[in-house]
C-alpha cells in the first residue's frame, strides 16, 4: 500500500534518515525508507533529504554542522552486517544534531524475514525518544478486502504492508476486532446466509462460532482482559447488546427494549460500554456500565453519530458523524464534550484508535472504491493506505 | 386454533377477500383507519382458512396436471423475485385453474411477491403489502412445516453494523406482521444482511430504494 500524507503539524521534528551502510555488493533493505515512512505518516516529523550527503554509520563520522545546515534536528545512522547462516546484525543510532549527542543506540540480530519488523522498531524508538509517546509502528491492522465476488479478511502491518489473508469467503465479512493480546480475531461472517460471530486464532487459523443464535449475530467487541466479548444479538427482539465469555459460555443480556442497540465497545478499564442506539429517536452514542444499568446519552450534535471507538487512555471517543449527507470522523473529548471533525471525506466508516492513541484508522471511499486511511488527532495529517484495484473496508487497529 | 368470523367466505381468493371484507362492518372500518396490523389480526381468521383452502386447491391441481405448461411456468419464475408493489391486478387469478405448480411461484399470486420495500430510515411495512403478507401467512398456516427466513436489507449509507440493525428492524417488522396473522414463531426467522448484499450496487437514490427491503425466502426453495 502506498502512503500519502496530506498536510501535517506546524512544528514538525526534522529527522534525517541516513541510508544504512553495508558491505559492497550486499543488498541493503529499505530500512530507513520504511522507518521514514512510518515517521512521516505520523505527521509529527519532517524527513530531511539525505541526498548528496556523506552517509556516516557511526556518530564519530558525523559532520553535525552540515546536517544542521540542512535543517535536521535529529538523524538516524546505522549499518547492516551480514552474519553466517543468513542472519544480519543491524546497528543504529539516533543522534541529536543540535546537541551533538546520542539519544539512543541499538543492535539487533535478525533473520531475513524480520527486515520490516526491525524498521518499524527503529521508527518506534525514534518516535518515543523525540515525542515522549510510544510508537505504534510495529502494530497490525485487520480489514476486509473485496476482490471481485470474494471477500478476504486480511491482517497487515500498520503501514498496510505484508498483508496476509486469514479468511476468504464468497459471502460478506465485516466487523473484525483483535483480541487485546492480538492473538485472535473476532469477526462477523455471512457464510451461513446470516450474520454469525466467529473467533479465530491467528496462530493456527482454527476458529469457532462464538454467537450463532436465532436471528442475527454481530458487532463483537473484546473486553480489555480478553475474557469476554460484547455482541449484538436479535434472538429476543431487535438488536440488543449481550455479554458472552470468549469460550461461548455465560451469555447475559445487557440492554433491554425494542430499539436498536449496537456497536458496543469497552472502555479501557472494562467498566463502561459505549454503543450506538436509536432509543432517543436518532442514532446516537450512549454509555452504560458493563455490569448493566441505565444508559446515558453521550452525543447530542446532529442526527447520526455511530461506530464509537475509544482511545487507549479513555479520554477520547472517535466516531462517525453525519452532517448534511457527509459521513466524517469526529473526535470527541469526553471530559469537555468538545468535538472536532478530523476528515474532509464524505463516506467515512469504521474508525479505530491506534494502540498509542495518536491516530485513528478509518475506511472511506475515493474514486468509487473503498480505501483505508489514518488521521492524526489534530486532523492535520491524513495518510492513505491504498492498493490499486482493491476495495478495502472495515479496518480495525490491533496491538 | 383459528376461528373464522366469516366462514361463508371460505374458498374465496384471499386477495379479493382482504379487499372486499375490509368494510364488512363499522368496527372494521374503524380499525382500518387506526392501525392496519390490527386489521390484519381481525382478518387473519378468514385469511388463514381461505388461504389454506386456496393452497389445498392448488396442490390438488398441481398433482393432477404435471403438464408441460407447469414446467414452463415454473421455469419462468424460478429464482425470480418480483418487485411488483401492491395487490393491483392480483385478485381473482389464483383460482382460475390456469396455473398448476408451486403456488408460491405463481406469478399471478401475491405469494410470488417476495420483497417488501421500505422508505429511507423507516421500518414501517406499508399498507400496500397487506395482500402479500396475507397470502404468505395463509400459505404458512396451511403448511405448518414450511419455514421462512425474512432477510432485512439496508442501503449503503452509514455504518455497516448500524445498517445491519436497520435491516434487522425491517425483517422484524415483516416477522411481526406475519406473527400477527397467526403464523407460528417457529416458522419464522428474521435475519439481516444490512448493506452487505445490495440488489442494486449503484450509489443512486433509485438503487438505495431497491436495497431498503425485506426478502421473504422459504427454507425449502
Amino acid at each position: 500500500m502506498e502512503i500519502q500524507v496530506i498536510g501535517g503539524a506546524a512544528n514538525k521534528i526534522a529527522v534525517a534518515m541516513v541510508p544504512f551502510k553495508a558491505a559492497p555488493g550486499q543488498p541493503v533493505p529499505a530500512l530507513t525508507q520504511i522507518a521514514g515512512d512510518d515517521l512521516n505518516r505520523s505527521g509529527q516529523f519532517r524527513l530531511v533529504d539525505a541526498g548528496g550527503m556523506p552517509q556516516p554509520a557511526e556518530s564519530a563520522q558525523v559532520n553535525y554542522g552540515a546536517w544542521r545546515s540542512k535543517g535536521a534536528d535529529a538523524m538516524v545512522v546505522g549499518q547492516v552486517i551480514a552474519l553466517p547462516g543468513g542472519r544480519f546484525e543491524i546497528r543504529f543510532r539516533l543522534l541529536d544534531v543540535v546537541k551533538q549527542t546520542q539519544l539512543a543506540g541499538y543492535s539487533y540480530t535478525i533473520s531475513a524475514a524480520q527486515w520490516r519488523a526491525t524498521a518499524h522498531q527503529i521508527a518506534n524508538i525514534v518516535y518515543e525518544k523525540l515525542t515522549g509517546i510510544p510508537g505504534a509502528f510495529g502494530s497490525r491492522i485487520a480489514y476486509v478486502q473485496k476482490r471481485g465476488k470474494s471477500f478476504e479478511l486480511r491482517v497487515a502491518d500498520a503501514d498496510g504492508q505484508t498483508p496476509r489473508t486469514v479468511v476468504r469467503s464468497v459471502e460478506p465479512l465485516i466487523s473484525p476486532m483483535f483480541s487485546p493480546d492480538g492473538s485472535r480475531l473476532a469477526y462477523v461472517s455471512f457464510e451461513d446466509k446470516k450474520p454469525i460471530v466467529y473467533v479465530q486464532s491467528l496462530q493456527d487459523g482454527a476458529r469457532r462460532k462464538l454467537a450463532a443464535f436465532k436471528g442475527s449475530n454481530s458487532a463483537p467487541a473484546w473486553s480489555p482482559d480478553g475474557r469476554r466479548l460484547a455482541v449484538v444479538l436479535t434472538r429476543d427482539e431487535a438488536s440488543q447488546i449481550y455479554l458472552i465469555n470468549a469460550d461461548g459460555s455465560g451469555l447475559a443480556r445487557l440492554t433491554k427494549g425494542g430499539n436498536i442497540d449496537t456497536e458496543p465497545v469497552f472502555s479501557p478499564d472494562g467498566q463502561t460500554l459505549y454503543f450506538t442506539s436509536d432509543r432517543g429517536g436518532s442514532a446516537q452514542i450512549y454509555r452504560m456500565a458493563a455490569s448493566g444499568g441505565e444508559p446515558r446519552r453521550v452525543t447530542f450534535n446532529g442526527s447520526y453519530n455511530v461506530s464509537p471507538t475509544i482511545s487507549p487512555d479513555g479520554r477520547h471517543l472517535a466516531y462517525i458523524s453525519r452532517d448534511g449527507g457527509r459521513f466524517s470522523v469526529v473526535l470527541h473529548e469526553l471530559a469537555s464534550g468538545q468535538t472536532r471533525v478530523l476528515t474532509d471525506t464524505a463516506r467515512d466508516e469504521s474508525p479505530s484508535f491506534a494502540p498509542n492513541g495518536q491516530a485513528v484508522l478509518y475506511a472511506t471511499v475515493e474514486g468509487g472504491r473503498g480505501i483505508l486511511g489514518t488521521v492524526s488527532l489534530d486532523g492535520k495529517t491524513r495518510a492513505r493506505l491504498s492498493e490499486p484495484g482493491v476495495d478495502a473496508r472495515e479496518p480495525a487497529w490491533g496491538p | 386454533m383459528l376461528v373464522s368470523r366469516r366462514g361463508t367466505l371460505r374458498g374465496v381468493n384471499p386477495a379479493l377477500l382482504s379487499r372486499q371484507a375490509v368494510f364488512v362492518n363499522k368496527e372494521e372500518r374503524l380499525m382500518n383507519k387506526i392501525f392496519w396490523p390490527i386489521l390484519l389480526a381481525l382478518t387473519l381468521s378468514a385469511c388463514g382458512t381461505t388461504g389454506g383452502t386456496q393452497a389445498t386447491v392448488e396442490d390438488r391441481t398441481g398433482g393432477k396436471a404435471a403438464s408441460a405448461g407447469q414446467a414452463a411456468g415454473a421455469g419462468k419464475t424460478a429464482g425470480t423475485e418480483t418487485t411488483a408493489l401492491g395487490g393491483a391486478g392480483v385478485a381473482g387469478s389464483a383460482l382460475d385453474g390456469s396455473y398448476a405448480g408451486d403456488p408460491r411461484k405463481n406469478p399471478a399470486s401475491p405469494l410470488s411477491t417476495r420483497s417488501i420495500f421500505f422508505d429511507f430510515d423507516s421500518f414501517v411495512v406499508k399498507a400496500e403489502y397487506r395482500p402479500v403478507l396475507e397470502a404468505h401467512a395463509g400459505y404458512l398456516l396451511s403448511k405448518r412445516d414450511a419455514r421462512v427466513i425474512l432477510q432485512g436489507n439496508a442501503d449503503e449509507r452509514g455504518s455497516r453494523e448500524y445498517n445491519l440493525a436497520l435491516g434487522q428492524k425491517r425483517a422484524e417488522a415483516v416477522r411481526k406482521a406475519l406473527a400477527v396473522l397467526g403464523v407460528a414463531e417457529a416458522q419464522l426467522e428474521a435475519v439481516s444482511f444490512g448493506e452487505e448484499k445490495p440488489r442494486n450496487e449503484a450509489s443512486t437514490e433509485e438503487a438505495y430504494a431497491e436495497n431498503r427491503r425485506t426478502d421473504v425466502v422459504y427454507a425449502d426453495e
